[in-house]
C-alpha cells in the first residue's frame, strides 16, 4: 500500500479558509480585539512549536520557556546592543533557538519520562537566572524595551512599522500561517509519520530500525527553532524583552493551550490559545486571580477533557481532521 | 572578624538551610518513593504551612511560644487535610499516571498560590520565635532558636525513619513502595496508603515551613526556592531513597550557605541547578541510589 506522504486537499482547504478568515478579521475586528488576537497568533505559534514534541512527539517538555525566551533574547539583544536590523535579529533568535534545542536535547533525551520533565525544567530555570545575572545587559524583569524607530522591518523594498497594530496584525498572521502549513505538512511526511510511531511505542521502532534518539532530537530542534521565532516575533512585534517571559510559567502556559486546544492536531494550539486568552480576559473583569482560573482548568483538564477541544471533535465527527 | 568565624557562621546557616530542607525534601521523596507522583505543589504546601502558621500564631495574644506552638500542632494537620482531600478528589482519579498528575500538581499549584495571594495578601509577615535567647560565641552571638531548628529537624527525620523502618506502618508503606499489585493481591489498602503518604508528605513541608516561620517571614511566592532545593536533593539523593535524601539535604544545604556567603547566590543556584541536571542525565539513579528495577 501507497502512504500519502501530502495533507488530503480538504485538510489543506480547511487550513487555507481558518488563514483566509483570520486575514479578513483584521479589518473586521474592533481595534481591542485586533490587538489581541495579535498577541494570540504570536504565541501560537510557541503552542505550535509545544506541539510538536508534546502533541506528535510524546515529550512531554516542563521548559519550552527557554526556547521562546532563546528566540526573544536572540532578537532582542542584537537589536538593543548591536543596532541589527529586524532581518539578522530574527535570524539570530531562530538560530539560538535552533542551537540550544540541539544541545538540550542532546542532554535531555538521555532521559525520559519523569526525568526528563524534571531535566527540562531544570535547563530551563537555569536560562530563567542566567537572563537575571546577566542584569546588566537585560535588565532582568524589568526587560528591554524595542523602541518604536527600530521596529521597522525592510522587505519587498518597502518599510513596514510593525508597531503599528494593522502591520503587527498582519505580520503575526503570516509567521503563523508559514508556521501553521509547516506543520501540517511535517506530520504528513515520512519524518512525522515516524515521529508519531515513537510516541505510540518506541520499542517496537527501535527494532524496526528507526534511530528513536536521532528522531526525537530532529523534533527538539525543530520545536526550538519555532518557539524561537514565535520569541523573536514577540520581541520585535511588542517591543518587549524581559525575564518574565523565560520563567517557569511560559513552559506550563505552552502545555495548558495545546492541551485545551487538542494535542497532537494542527488547529488545536491556535483554538487552545485563543479560547485561553478569552477565559482569562472575561475572568479579569471579575477577579484579579486569572492563575486560579489557569490553575483550574488544567486539573478540569486533565481530568475530565484529556482529548481537548479539537481532540474530541477528531474523534466524534472529523476522522480526517490533522 | 576573620576567615575561621566566618566559615563557622556561613556553615551554621547552611545546617539550618540543611534541617529545613531535609524535613521538606523527605516529603517529596516519600510521596515520589511510594507513589511515584512527582509532586510540583509541595513547595506550596510548604507556603501554605507558613501562612497558616501566622494565621494560628495571630489568634493567640500573649507568650509568643504558645502562638508557636498552636501552630506547630495545627498547620501540618490542616495542610495534611488538604493534601488528601487533593489526592481523593484529583490524583487517585488519575491513577497516578505520571504525565497527568504532574500537570495536575501545577494546576494545584496554581490554585493554592492565588488562593493564598487572595485570601492572605502581597505582604511579607513575621511570626514571633518561641523564645528570643542567644548563644554568645567568642565572634559572634547566634541565635538559640536557629540550633533548636536544627534539633528539632534531626529529631523530626529520626522519628520518621523510625517509623518507615520499624513499625507496622511503614512496613505496609515499603510493600507498597516495592510492588503495589502485590501488596494489593495481600490485602494491603493501596489507595489509603497512598492517600496517607501524599498527606505525610505534605504535612513534613508544613511542619519545616512552621520551623522556619520565625526566621524567615511567611509569604506567598516563599514555595518556589525550597521546591527546586528539595527537587535538587531528591534527585542527587537517589529518587525514593531516603537516606540519600537527607545526607544530599544536608550536602546542598551546607554548600548553599557557604556558596552564598562568598558569591553570588544567583551564581551559586545557577550552577547548582546546572549541575543537577547534568547528574540527572548522566547518573539518573542519583549518587546514592541504585539502579531502577
Amino acid at each position: 500500500m501507497k502512504v500519502r506522504l501530502l495533507p488530503s486537499p480538504q485538510s489543506l482547504l480547511l487550513h487555507l479558509a481558518v488563514i483566509a478568515a483570520l486575514l479578513a478579521a483584521n479589518w473586521l475586528l474592533p481595534e481591542y480585539h485586533r490587538g489581541v488576537v495579535s498577541r494570540v497568533l504570536v504565541l501560537a505559534v510557541f503552542a505550535m512549536g509545544y506541539n510538536l514534541t508534546f502533541g506528535y512527539g510524546g515529550l512531554l517538555s516542563l521548559g519550552h520557556a527557554m526556547f521562546f525566551a532563546a528566540g526573544l533574547y536572540g532578537a532582542g539583544l542584537t537589536i538593543y546592543h548591536l543596532d541589527w536590523s529586524i532581518w539578522p535579529a530574527f535570524g539570530a533568535g531562530i538560530g539560538a533557538g535552533l542551537l540550544l534545542g540541539l544541545v538540550v536535547g542532546a542532554l535531555a533525551l538521555r532521559t525520559s519520562g519523569v526525568a526528563f520533565m524534571i531535566v527540562t525544567l531544570m535547563f530551563s530555570q537555569v536560562f530563567y537566572l542566567t537572563t537575571l545575572y546577566f542584569t546588566t545587559y537585560t535588565r532582568g524583569e524589568e526587560g528591554l524595551i524595542l523602541q518604536q524607530e527600530v521596529r521597522s522591518l525592510e522587505f519587498a523594498g518597502a518599510t513596514f512599522d510593525l508597531s503599528d497594530p494593522s502591520t503587527r496584525y498582519l505580520a503575526g498572521l503570516a509567521l503563523f500561517s508559514l508556521v501553521l502549513l509547516f506543520t501540517l505538512f511535517i506530520i504528513r511526511s515520512g519524518y512525522g509519520r515516524a515521529l508519531i510511531a515513537i510516541r505510540e511505542n518506541d520499542e517496537r521502532m527501535r527494532m524496526l530500525g528507526f534511530n528513536v534518539f536521532a528522531n526525537r532530537l530532529v523534533a527538539l530542534a525543530i520545536s526550538g527553532m519555532i518557539c524561537a521565532a514565535a520569541g523573536a516575533a514577540y520581541a520585535v512585534l511588542f517591543g518587549y524583552v524581559g525575564s518574565t517571559l523565560a520563567s517557569t510559567q511560559y513552559s506550563i502556559l505552552p502545555l495548558l493551550w495545546v492541551l485545551l486546544g487538542g494535542a497532537a492536531t494542527t488547529l488545536g494550539p491556535l483554538l487552545g490559545t485563543l479560547v485561553m486568552f478569552y477565559v482569562i480576559d472575561i475572568a479579569s473583569s471579575h477577579t484579579t486571580a486569572h492563575l486560579l482560573v489557569v490553575g483550574l482548568v488544567l486539573i478540569f483538564l486533565v481530568l475530565f477533557f484529556r482529548r481537548g477541544i479539537l481532540g474530541t471533535v477528531r474523534a466524534r465527527w472529523l476522522p480526517w481532521l490533522p | 572578624m576573620g576567615f575561621g568565624p566566618y566559615l563557622l557562621l556561613a556553615t551554621l546557616e547552611g545546617l539550618v538551610t540543611a534541617a529545613v530542607l531535609s524535613l521538606m525534601a523527605l516529603g517529596l521523596s516519600l510521596v515520589f518513593g511510594v507513589m511515584r507522583v512527582v509532586n510540583v505543589a509541595h513547595g506550596e504546601f510548604f507556603m501554605l504551612g507558613a501562612v497558616l502558621a501566622w494565621y494560628f500564631s495571630s489568634l493567640v495574644a500573649g507568650d509568643p511560644a504558645l502562638g508557636f506552638l498552636l501552630a506547630l500542632a495545627l498547620s501540618p494537620l490542616v495542610v495534611a487535610l488538604i493534601a488528601w482531600l487533593s489526592d481523593r478528589l484529583v490524583l487517585s482519579r488519575l491513577k497516578y499516571e505520571p504525565e497527568a498528575t504532574i500537570v495536575a500538581t501545577i494546576g494545584l499549584l496554581y490554585i493554592i498560590q492565588q488562593l493564598a495571594l487572595t485570601y492572605y495578601g502581597a505582604d511579607s509577615r513575621p511570626v514571633e520565635a518561641p523564645f528570643t535567647w542567644r548563644i554568645q560565641l567568642p565572634w559572634f552571638g547566634y541565635s538559640g532558636y536557629k540550633l533548636a531548628v536544627i534539633g528539632a529537624s534531626i529529631l523530626l527525620v529520626g522519628l520518621t525513619a523510625l517509623l518507615m523502618m520499624r513499625s507496622r506502618i511503614g512496613l505496609i508503606m515499603r510493600a507498597t513502595q516495592y510492588d503495589s499489585e502485590t501488596a494489593q493481591a495481600f490485602g494491603i489498602p493501596v489507595r489509603r496508603v497512598y492517600s496517607a503518604v501524599f498527606a505525610l508528605g505534605a504535612a513534613l513541608a508544613a511542619i519545616a515551613a512552621v520551623l522556619v516561620v520565625p526566621i524567615r517571614q511567611a509569604h506567598y511566592l516563599m514555595g518556589q526556592e525550597p521546591l527546586l532545593l528539595s527537587f535538587i536533593v531528591v534527585i542527587i539523593g537517589g529518587l525514593g531513597s531516603l537516606r540519600g535524601t537527607v545526607v544530599a539535604a544536608v550536602l546542598i544545604g551546607l554548600s548553599d550557605g557557604i556558596i552564598s556567603m562568598f558569591f553570588s547566590p544567583t551564581l551559586a543556584k545557577m550552577l547548582a541547578t546546572l549541575l543537577v541536571a547534568l547528574v540527572l542525565v548522566f547518573r539518573p539513579q542519583g549518587l546514592f541510589g541504585t539502579a531502577a528495577r
